[in-house]
């Protein structure tokens, strides 16, 4: 691992005090003129919340957009999924919400780990983006007197979630998809569905296309722009089993890496604390159970050991052991916060019970969601208004009831909070190419709060990148369209083409899946929740070997000129795997403990984060450096100014 | 407004509500008269010389018979463009969903039926009642049918109370759901009015097709019992 | 409890939109009746390359019942023999040792197949860009508070807007028609403040868009809503019916 300090990183923070920054930005910040907009195109990969938002934001604007995804539709990009809610500051509920205190809220949430001018402005903007969605006609929950209504999520002591029923990201991102499709019809914005980008195109030192995959005709295609922006969403899949949709996955952002573009903060990864355990090895993904949830029902497992083997032997059931025999070792643990601590914290502690030998489930790797005594206090009424559509899906996956048998949870990787590195106008290194929403490393630190993913994906597609980004076109409105026949564009498609030809040649014995599956053991175990330097280590070798395995042994049906499905996974899964090895390189370096980041080297006596603030206080940004090569870390110093840094405590 | 009738799929299906809905209230009108034939035989004659060849009753049967053609046309140009919607490749299995009624799934069937047995009752009863009267009308002649011996001489006949009974079922199933379609069509619905409208189809369907079968049903027993 | 059973699959195997398609029957044994459907098509396509043969081509995504993305006719059902799911929220314990399976893909006009399962579904979106939306740029939106909208109007809307446009009603309609999704998002923005605006023009550019499709005339079976994994109600394509004729009366 190269370190040097001589790379200066400039993520270009304007000057004033935190709250006039982005007003400061934008008031003296270079505009594009309505006529010269429509000289210049706009490539944006990705169509969920930051993409979408981008690109028919951009389109209002004038730009000459192309936006690019690889589900058949817009719609389908995996914001959708996302359940609970988004964060806004409105304090209609007047409880004493401001602008600060969801800036401070997500700072800390965040372990300290953010930079303090992006999260403030990302509180700024996040009233505008409820009056924006309103505007759209997304349905979002009222009270009786037809104002809004707001619901609470850990790590918060206020009430500052605006939810759609528990499909808050279906709405909002149907709300961007609808803007979306009016620029569509308009014409400022063309779209290309089943369209897989498989490298960027560099033009004197400038992002200036890229390269993609029709999934449809497995047609290599060429497009060019004068910028283009990256909203591909996160790299949970590397685990193979996690929250993410199956198409999810990191290879825009691995290819804009190796292009140059530094990659940061690889191994933050949250780890989701609710959601329905593994069954099997055909498992294909992991279901999120909403944090909701934790606001009613009360997690435990057994005290006695006993008890917990005749649990795992199937010999006794949940609601059989007494109440006296019950550990609720979150509200034991954590007697302020209880059963809602952060994510990060709710994922350890559970993680701490089944190491410990008390899970509740034939793997031993699940603990209790029990809603009794909700139930006993609400009645069932009351819990199934609150929860039904939830309670009704767990018991479509595992046929058990859970108005009668607590349900079981296990944490599973949820999002992750690196990727590509982005200045404060969400630029990356790479002059032109932008990078929004989950793909960047974004606005929540080492570990993410409840509802602010929706948050920063919205805020950066709506209310900041159109902005940031005309600061950088301002300087290209003589820059004429480029031909996609230049020799840059062919060279790339020519490496892609062998790159597509090798993998087919291979013709080996293992699938793609089962290479991925071992992946993401691998992963889970040494990368996962807990990590420390000896796994680290190991894991490095083994992922090695895991690369070695794939360019060797992977066999791909069908033909490259065609729909093909296997091509489409085995090219993901080459990425995957190199990313893991960064993911790993970058935890092994961080020795501290921050957020989704748990090396058990550091740790307090009683079992929480320990961080290193005097060493590790720096986003770490990665270099690609070639091939098989150590990449560089550049560090970003994170200088807090306005916020004093403190040990977290929900206790 | 233009000829959306025609050109949008919600302007043909309007056009089928509402010459469906006349048609049920010519039903409705016709299965109140026919139960005065056994009721009282007189007040029916009495009703029949009044729908004889008169101005009134022949611009009434010519709008009609437009009602029926329009419905018709417009059921067999729906159908094909349904059928076309549908693709060409069908499919292997296929099942009901649970709260789906086989009779909407199968009105253009039920309305061939429902055609072809109104076509043998034209010709038994109104070619031997109205079309005899405009017929001697035309050639100077005063002509009175009297409706209700046309009706007992038909009904001497088992098989054609069976075949009428037939018949009423097959109006029946369109009803329940022509009915409530209609309503839906003409947008008369909403999650309340839904399960009433209906109910108020069943009833209502039953109602008349109850009064329809009355007649056949009273003379295959009156037939039985002599 | 979890179990395996063996099964017979029959799946509609199809090189590409104009190739001819016919079905293929697979035998697979051992699939836990823990697994949901697609988990099981996972474990028939593993056999299918173990074998070395090109896997089953199929659309999922999110498996989580909500993008909107996996279709699949099972035994004559969209989404298959279960109510309110999509088909990656079946699970095999629906089904018995021995089962034969059929498996088949949306058939419509206006969805043709890309291969096997797989179906062009970008009608939906023609539509939608056709008028679904409110036209309201970026920036500058009023307080969200500021216009109220009552509760029960605001969960109707929610109620029609939980349409994940997976194209089910089309696939389970004998008319191949679009009208319950159309209506979901007239009835939608109708419903609020924000959209009644332009509600009018809406419908009559939504409703000619999907004529224009080739999509058939509803007859109001109600295949659709019976088979809508989110239980989107017909009483919307009563509204968009209104919404439609009241806005051709008014031309």
């Amino acid at each position: 691992m190269a370190t040097t300090k001589n790379i200066k990183i400039d993520s270009k923070i304007p000057e004033g005090a935190l709250s006039e920054k982005w007003t400061n930005y934008k008031a003296h910040q270079k505009l594009v003129n309505p006529s010269n907009k429509r000289r210049l195109d706009i490539i944006v990969v990705g169509t969920g919340l930051a993409g979408a938002s981008a690109a028919a934001s951009l389109g209002e604007l004038g730009f000459n957009v192309l936006n690019f995804c690889i589900q058949d539709s817009p719609r389908r990009a995996h914001s959708i999924a996302a359940q609970g809610g988004i964060n806004a500051a409105k304090n209609y509920q007047n409880d004493g919400d401001s602008v600060y205190r969801l800036y401070y809220d997500t700072i800390k949430g965040g372990d300290y780990r953010a930079r303090e001018a992006n999260v403030y402005r990302l509180a700024e903007v996040s009233n505008n983006i409820i009056d924006q969605c309103v505007a759209q006609g997304v349905p979002f929950a009222r009270e009786y007197g037809g104002t809004l209504a707001n619901r609470s999520f850990g790590g918060a002591q206020v009430s500052r979630t605006f939810y759609a029923k528990g499909q808050t990201g279906q709405q909002l991102l149907l709300g961007a998809y609808s803007a979306l499709s009016r620029q569509v019809k308009k014409g400022s914005v063309k779209l290309f569905t089943r369209r897989e980008m498989l490298d960027l195109v560099i033009i004197d030192g400038k992002a200036r296309g890229i390269i993609v995959r029709n999934l449809v005709t497995g047609k290599i295609e060429r497009y060019a722009a004068h910028a283009v922006v990256i909203g591909t969403g996160g790299y949970g899949n590397t685990f193979f089993l996690s929250t993410n949709a199956m198409g999810s996955n990191g290879s825009a952002a691995w290819q804009v890496y190796k292009k140059g573009a530094y990659f940061a903060n690889p191994c933050y990864a949250q780890i989701h604390p609710t959601c329905i355990p593994v069954h099997g090895t055909n498992q294909s993904k992991l279901t999120l159970m909403s944090e909701s949830l934790r606001n009613d029902g009360r997690i435990w497992v057994p005290k006695k050991l006993e008890d917990a083997k005749a649990l795992q032997a199937g010999k006794l059931k949940g609601r059989d052991i007494p109440e006296e025999d019950r550990d609720y070792y979150l509200e034991r643990r954590y007697p302020a916060f209880g059963n809602l601590v952060p994510r990060d914290v709710a994922s350890r502690a559970a993680k701490e019970r089944c190491d410990a030998g008390y899970g509740v489930n034939n793997t031993g790797l699940a603990v209790f969601l029990d809603f009794s005594e909700a139930i006993n206090r609400l009645g069932k009424d009351v819990v199934e208004a609150r929860y039904g559509n939830l309670f009704q899906m767990y018991e479509k996956i595992t046929d058990s009831n859970p108005y009668e048998e607590p349900m079981m949870i296990f944490p599973a990787i949820h999002y992750t909070m690196g990727g590509i590195w982005v200045d404060y106008e969400l630029q990356t290194s790479i002059p032109g190419l932008f990078c929004i929403g989950e793909a960047n490393f974004s606005d929540h630190g080492a570990n993410r709060l409840g509802a602010s993913a929706l948050m920063q994906g919205l805020a950066d597609g709506y209310f900041v990148l159109p902005y940031t980004i005309q600061n950088y076109l301002a300087d290209e409105i003589r820059t004429p369209r480029f031909s996609t026949e230049l020799p840059e564009f062919l060279e790339a498609e020519k490496a892609i083409n062998e790159r597509i030809e090798k993998l087919m040649s291979i013709q080996g014995h293992r699938s793609v899946d089962s290479i991925h599956k071992e992946l993401g053991l691998i992963m889970w175990d040494f990368v996962g929740m807990g990590r420390n330097e000896e796994g680290l280590k190991k894991a490095l070798v083994e992922l090695k070997r895991i690369k070695q395995v794939f360019w060797s042994d992977v066999f791909i049906p069908g033909e490259a000129k065609d729909q093909n499905t296997e091509l489409e996974k085995a090219l993901r899964l080459a990425d995957f795997i190199e990313i893991g090895q960064l993911m790993a390189t970058d935890a092994l370096h961080r020795e501290e403990s921050c957020g989704g980041h748990f090396r058990e080297e550091y740790q307090t006596p009683e079992g929480e984060a320990l961080r290193q603030d005097d060493k590790f206080s720096y986003v770490g940004c990665w270099k690609y450096m070639g091939e098989d090569q150590e990449p560089q870390l550049i560090k970003e110093e994170l200088n807090y100014e306005f916020t004093k840094v403190q040990q977290r405590n929900y206790k | 407004m233009g000829v959306f009738f025609l050109n949008s799929s919600i302007g043909r299906k309007f056009v089928m509500s509402i010459t469906g809905a006349a048609l049920v209230l010519f039903l409705t009108f016709h299965s109140i008269m026919n139960i005065f034939v056994i009721i009282s035989p007189e007040i029916y004659d009495s009703i029949c010389h009044f729908l004889g060849a008169n101005w009134y009753a022949l611009i009434g049967t010519i709008g009609l018979a437009l009602l029926v053609v329009i419905h018709i046309g417009f059921a067999l140009m729906l159908t094909i463009q349904n059928r076309r919607a549908r693709g060409k490749d069908a499919y292997q299995v296929t099942a009901r969903p649970n709260g789906v009624d086989w009779a909407s799934q199968n009105m253009f069937v039920l309305g061939v039926i429902i055609l072809g047995f109104l076509c043998m009752h034209l010709y038994q009863f109104w070619s031997k009642m109205q079309l005899v009267e405009l017929i001697g009308k035309i050639n100077g002649e005063e002509i009175h049918v009297a409706g209700s011996v046309v009706v007992q001489h038909l009904f001497q006949s088992p098989v054609y109370c069976v075949l009428y009974i037939i018949w009423i079922t097959a109006l029946w199933f369109h009803l329940t759901h022509g009915i409530w379609s209609s309503m839906q069509t003409l947008g008369m619905s909403n999650n309340v009015w839904l399960p009433r409208i209906k109910c108020i189809s069943e009833i209502y369907a039953t109602i008349i097709c109850l009064l329809f079968v009355a007649i056949p049903i009273y003379y295959l027993i009156v037939n039985l019992i002599s | 409890m979890e179990k395996s059973i063996n099964i017979t699959l029959k799946v509609w195997r199809q090189r590409g939109p104009k190739a001819l398609g016919k079905f293929e029957t697979y035998q697979l044994n051992n699939v836990s009746t823990d697994s949901s459907f697609l988990e099981m098509m996972d474990q028939l396509n593993e056999q299918l390359i173990a074998d070395r043969k090109e896997p089953v081509v199929f659309d999922h995504d999110c498996r989580e019942g909500i993008c909107g993305m996996c279709s699949l006719y099972i035994n004559g059902h969209p989404h298959g023999p279960d109510e309110d799911i999509t088909t990656c929220q079946l699970h095999m314990r629906k089904f018995k040792d021995g089962d034969v399976i059929t498996i088949e893909p949306w058939r419509s006009h206006g969805f043709p197949v890309i291969r096997d399962l797989m179906v062009d579904r970008s009608a939906f979106d023609k539509i939608i860009q056709a008028g679904g939306y409110v036209s309201v740029n970026t920036g500058g939106a009023p307080d969200a508070n500021a216009t109220p909208i009552a509760k029960p109007i605001a969960d109707l809307a929610m109620d029609a807007a939980s349409c994940i446009g997976c194209g089910a009603c089309v696939a389970a309609c004998k008319n191949g028609s679009a009208m319950l999704f159309v209506s979901a998002k007239v009835s939608q923005l109708a419903l609020l403040p924000q959209g009644k605006v332009e509600a009018m023009a809406r419908a009559k550019a939504m409703v000619a868009k999907m004529d224009e499709l080739g999509f058939g005339n509803c007859t109001n079976t109600g295949a659709c809503e019976a088979e809508c994994p989110k239980n989107v109600s017909i009483s919307n394509i009563a509204r968009l019916n209104r919404e439609f004729l009241s806005a051709k009366f008014k031309d």
